[in-house]
């Protein structure tokens, strides 16, 4: 990825703040973001909702690298009507590993770390309801983790239900 | 015998839906009763789940595109905008004038189609029978000019990464023009059924109230924002499209109510009008844009977001160099909103939960993609 460094008030009080727990602050087609260690998450959400207006969690959502040792990277996407910008937080996380929930700094969080969970299976520590909620209860795996492929999905279900296959 | 019976509890749960014609498709609420009041709520949502973004990394780019259109189907050309935008950012180019004039018009029109769905409906389930009949009216003639446009009346697909498929058919200006000029009068007409009918009034005001600094926690945008009085609107805000050129108002209301927020989407439906006016005057001519054959975007994440008429909708898109997204992620605005719904309920009347839901106005098809 082609970044530029992102210089600015935010990136030097973060840095200050946080130190070696912000590993990168960077820019991509105009749109900045922070790299974090995965433990300064929930400080940094809360530093920047009280004192630089990031009020708004747009989303929060995963991406999953199965090559990589933290095969997660958990985005936050933040932003504030007060200066009109958007901001991303990135962490890295290996799986089984439980980052907090962020419920406490934004309700809003609620339901977008039960989508995590229910697509990645990454359990948000402290979440009050740390259930399923797009997929049944029962539902075995996660669907968009990369091993996770249609087809096989597809196949099973033709040969459980069907008793035949499905010659995908 | 038992001791106790369930007529002792003085909690009763209820459960609405998922079959339910006031919860706009297949939303499944229980809801914890004390009388007639609402104690508390839980949503159950994921019937309408297809996995729109693992069916994102299976596809090509170009492939994908009409997938999003099945999101929120009562407003595809906003879905695809917001896609195409988000695979243009990607790739570092913009559409040519000429289509994003068109982008516009079209976007702008599918605002008016989705909100008079909205008010149909959101007037049915309070009890107004009439409105939906005159909404689905206009509504048609929206629709026609999108057939006309795209052959497609609703899963529209209007939009391709890079521009437009199709040139604007003849006389596309005129019945553009023509639905404006006979859509205003009738917005005053929905108002003068609604705005001051005794019934809807009391059934409204101060019902399901969110104010803004709730909306901002919980994430909530769109018209139920600007109802809380918050003034903010992404076309302003971050402009897409072109939409600084146009002169256009945000409607905000005062109170978060339902009331406020049936008045704000009814003038965003005159301001829709407005800026559709401005747009058609001056279409550019020129290219309509090429889509790319092959697209390979270089490797890199983007998030681009469009104020579509629930909210924002946001693409969280990850390239890794090759024709297939490596990750799609929709940020769709009624499921975010919908979170809201257990706030705004609470302590309310049993009655008032139809207003409500219908007042978010959710389409399930997005919220479980």
């Amino acid at each position: 990825m082609a970044t530029a460094p992102w210089d600015g008030e935010i990136p030097t009080q973060l840095r200050e703040r946080f130190g070696d727990l912000i590993t990168e602050c960077a820019t991509y087609l105009g749109q900045n973001f922070v790299v974090a260690r995965p433990d300064a998450v929930i400080p940094i959400l809360e530093f920047l909702k009280l004192e630089a207006d990031f009020d708004y969690l747009v989303d929060i959502t995963a991406v999953d690298y199965p090559n990589r040792p933290e095969r997660f990277e958990l985005f936050y996407i933040l932003y504030s009507f007060e200066r009109n910008e958007r901001v991303r937080l990135k962490a890295m996380i290996a799986d089984g590993a439980q980052p907090q929930t962020a419920v406490n700094v934004h309700a809003g969080a609620n339901w977008l770390e039960r989508e995590v969970f229910d697509m990645f299976g990454i359990q948000f520590a402290g979440h009050p309801d740390m259930r399923r909620i797009l997929l049944p209860e029962e539902w075995e795996g996660f669907p968009l983790r990369k091993e996770m492929s249609i087809v096989q999905q597809d196949d099973r279900w033709v040969k459980e239900n069907l008793g035949i296959e499905s010659g995908q | 015998m038992p001791e106790t019976t369930f007529l002792d509890s003085s909690e009763l749960v209820l459960n609405m839906g998922p079959q339910h014609p006031s919860t706009h498709g297949v939303l499944r609420v229980i809801l914890k009763l004390d009388g007639e009041k609402v104690m508390g709520t839980e949503c159950v949502i994921g019937y309408l789940h297809r996995g729109v973004e693992k069916i994102g990394e299976n596809r090509t780019y170009q492939q994908f595109a009409p997938y999003v259109d099945r999101m929120d189907y009562v407003a595809a050309v906003s879905n695809g905008l917001g896609y195409c935008l988000a695979i243009e950012k990607l790739l570092n180019i913009e559409a040519p004038p000429r289509a994003q004039v068109t982008r516009v018009i079209l976007t702008e029109l599918n605002r008016i189609a989705s909100h008079l769905l909205w008010l149909g409906t959101h007037a049915l389930d309070i009890g107004a029978i009439t409105p939906v009949f005159y909404c689905f009216r206009e509504r048609e003639e929206v629709l026609k000019i999108f057939e006309n446009y795209c052959g497609a009346r609703l899963t529209t697909h209007a939009f391709r990464i890079g521009g437009l498929q199709y040139e604007l058919y003849d006389g596309f200006e005129e019945q553009v023009k023509a639905f404006c000029d006979m859509f205003l009068p009738k917005v005053d007409e929905y108002e003068e059924l609604l705005t001051n009918n005794r019934i809807w009034v009391a059934r409204l005001k101060n019902v399901g109230v969110l104010m803004g600094d709730e909306c901002k926690e919980f994430g909530v945008t769109g018209p139920v924002l600007r109802a809380a009085g918050v003034k903010w609107d992404l076309r302003k805000a971050q402009p897409y499209s072109g939409y600084e050129q146009y002169d256009f108002e945000i409607p905000t209301g005062q109170n978060g109510d339902t009331y406020d927020r049936y008045i704000v989407r009814m003038e965003e439906m005159r301001q829709s009008v407005r800026i559709i006016r401005q747009a058609v005057d001056k279409i550019p001519t020129g290219p309509i844009g090429k889509t790319p054959k092959v697209i390979k975007p270089p490797m890199g994440e983007v998030y681009v977001s469009i104020e579509a008429p629930k909210g924002e909708l946001g693409y969280f898109v990850v390239s890794d160099n090759s024709t297939q997204p490596y990750r799609v992620r929709v940020r769709p605005p009624s499921f975010v909103n919908l979170q809201a719904l257990d706030r705004m309920v609470r302590g309310g009347l049993v009655a008032d939960v139809v207003a409500i839901i219908g007042t978010l106005d959710i389409v399930l098809g997005e919220v479980d993609r």
